[in-house]
């Protein structure tokens, strides 16, 4: 399948972020959003995702689901981890395997590999709200494992994670793109991630 | 529709779980509903047949209020934490999402304060005849408010202070609500044979809120995740 993005502009607070910003990725490709504060990543995420409707342009997928949105075939995860305090960690895990049409009903194979990909294993009756930040991170991330969507937009998605979190995840992330799958990932930092492409905003805003 | 429902009920299950555990919201609305009924006999003195006449009205506005007061952190916590985002991209249309917590509002709140309401019904006087008709319109109109505040909550998402902002939005809203459950109990105490009529009215209100009001509380949900 194919993410294709047309000439896109978004305007935050009556200012244009970016402007004519075109790319196509294909099956097992990464794209790594960069730039400075303020350059646009967060925003170019969410209107991939349909939070925001583009200012001009188009979004579109070509080869994947005829009839779910964009937003359907993605998993966003953004700055806040959609982890519940009062759910313990397996709780919450639950939640979003059953909400998202994960296949958790079939046994509970899929949520104790996701548990233990991501190191939660020994936190699994533990409530969120008494994890590190990090470990609400991996309860978070959890969610790319549970249900299976073909794109991934990962807004900083190292954010408060240990070195062997960040490999964990660059692992995650290497296993999606060799299936196929496609991640859109804004960070500042090197991801680890095989077959990535960089798209740096913020020096594209001068052609507005 | 086997797809359609299963994220459904996940996302009731999950908000009854989340109210039972963390118990705050459906307390306080338990407690202030106390309070205000409890207040309201000790200002006006002790005039039993004063009370037994404005007994239903009062038990019916002090509802009210305790439902809206709880009403504010509808959709905020799921908000702040990043879940409401994840769910709007999910299999379920955010019309259903907003269903589904206004249901499982109504089952945590309006339930538990409609339970309450007989037993204040003592501190009021309320005459015996009309206990049942009481708990019989609550029943019917609660669902009216949850769903229908379900819309100021999306609203008044991002706003401080949400609660009060929603009283204010809201209140005319529940106006029909409040009419119709006090004319029927009313109704039902005379024996005027007004009842039904009112009484039905009071149902059809609520069905109408149910089926409506989550789209034009997905529509402000939308809004607000831009």
């Amino acid at each position: 399948m194919q993410l294709i993005a047309e000439k896109l502009c978004a305007r935050r607070g009556g200012r244009i972020l970016f402007a004519g910003l075109s790319f196509a990725m294909g099956a097992g490709e990464a794209l790594l959003v960069t730039g400075p504060n303020g350059a646009g990543k967060t925003t170019l995420l969410r209107t991939l995702a349909g939070f925001l409707p583009p200012e001009a342009g188009q979004i579109r997928v070509e080869g994947g689901a005829e009839e779910a949105s964009i937003g359907e075939q993605c998993h966003y995860v953004g700055h806040a981890n959609a982890v519940k305090p009062g759910l313990t960690v397996a709780e919450n895990a639950v939640f979003w395997g059953g909400f998202l049409g994960g296949e958790l009903g079939g046994g509970p194979g899929r949520l104790d590999t996701a548990l233990a990909t991501f190191s939660l294993e020994a936190l699994r009756d533990i409530p969120a709200g008494y994890l590190s930040a990090g470990q609400r991170r991996r309860a978070g991330l959890m969610r790319l494992l549970l249900a299976r969507r073909p794109i991934w937009l990962l807004d900083e998605p190292t954010a408060s994670l240990d070195q062997a979190g960040q490999e964990v995840l660059a692992g995650v992330v290497n296993a999606h793109l060799a299936a196929g799958g496609l991640v859109v990932a804004a960070t500042h930092m090197a991801l680890g991630f095989d077959r990535a492409r960089e798209l740096r905003l913020g020096s594209a805003v001068a052609a507005a | 529709m086997k797809t359609f429902m299963n994220p459904f009920w996940h996302l009731v299950r999950r908000d009854l779980r989340l109210a039972w555990k963390e118990g705050g919201t459906i307390g306080i609305a338990l407690g202030f509903y106390l309070v205000v009924v409890t207040m309201l006999p000790l200002s006006l003195g002790p005039d039993l047949n004063l009370l037994s006449r404005i007994a239903p009205g009062l038990l019916w506005v002090a509802l009210l209020l305790a439902t809206l007061l709880s009403l504010g952190r509808l959709f905020e916590t799921d908000f702040e934490d990043g879940s409401l985002e994840a769910m709007a991209i999910g299999p379920l249309p955010l019309e259903a999402v907003a269903a589904a917590k206004s249901l499982a509002h109504w089952l945590t709140t309006g339930i538990p304060l409609t339970i309450l309401a007989p037993v204040l019904g003592l501190l009021v006087n309320l005459p015996l005849e009309a206990y049942g008709v009481l708990l019989a319109t609550m029943l019917a109109g609660t669902p009216a408010v949850s769903f229908i505040g379900a819309i100021g909550a999306a609203l008044t998402l991002r706003a401080r202070r949400s609660g009060v902002l929603i009283a204010l939005l809201m209140l005319p809203l529940f106006v029909p609500t409040l009419l119709f459950g006090i004319e029927a109990i009313g109704a039902a105490l005379t024996g005027s044979g007004a009842f039904l009529p009112a009484f039905l009215i009071l149902v059809a209100i609520s069905l109408a809120s149910v089926v409506l009001a989550p789209v034009a509380a997905a529509l402000a949900l939308r809004f607000q995740l831009q």
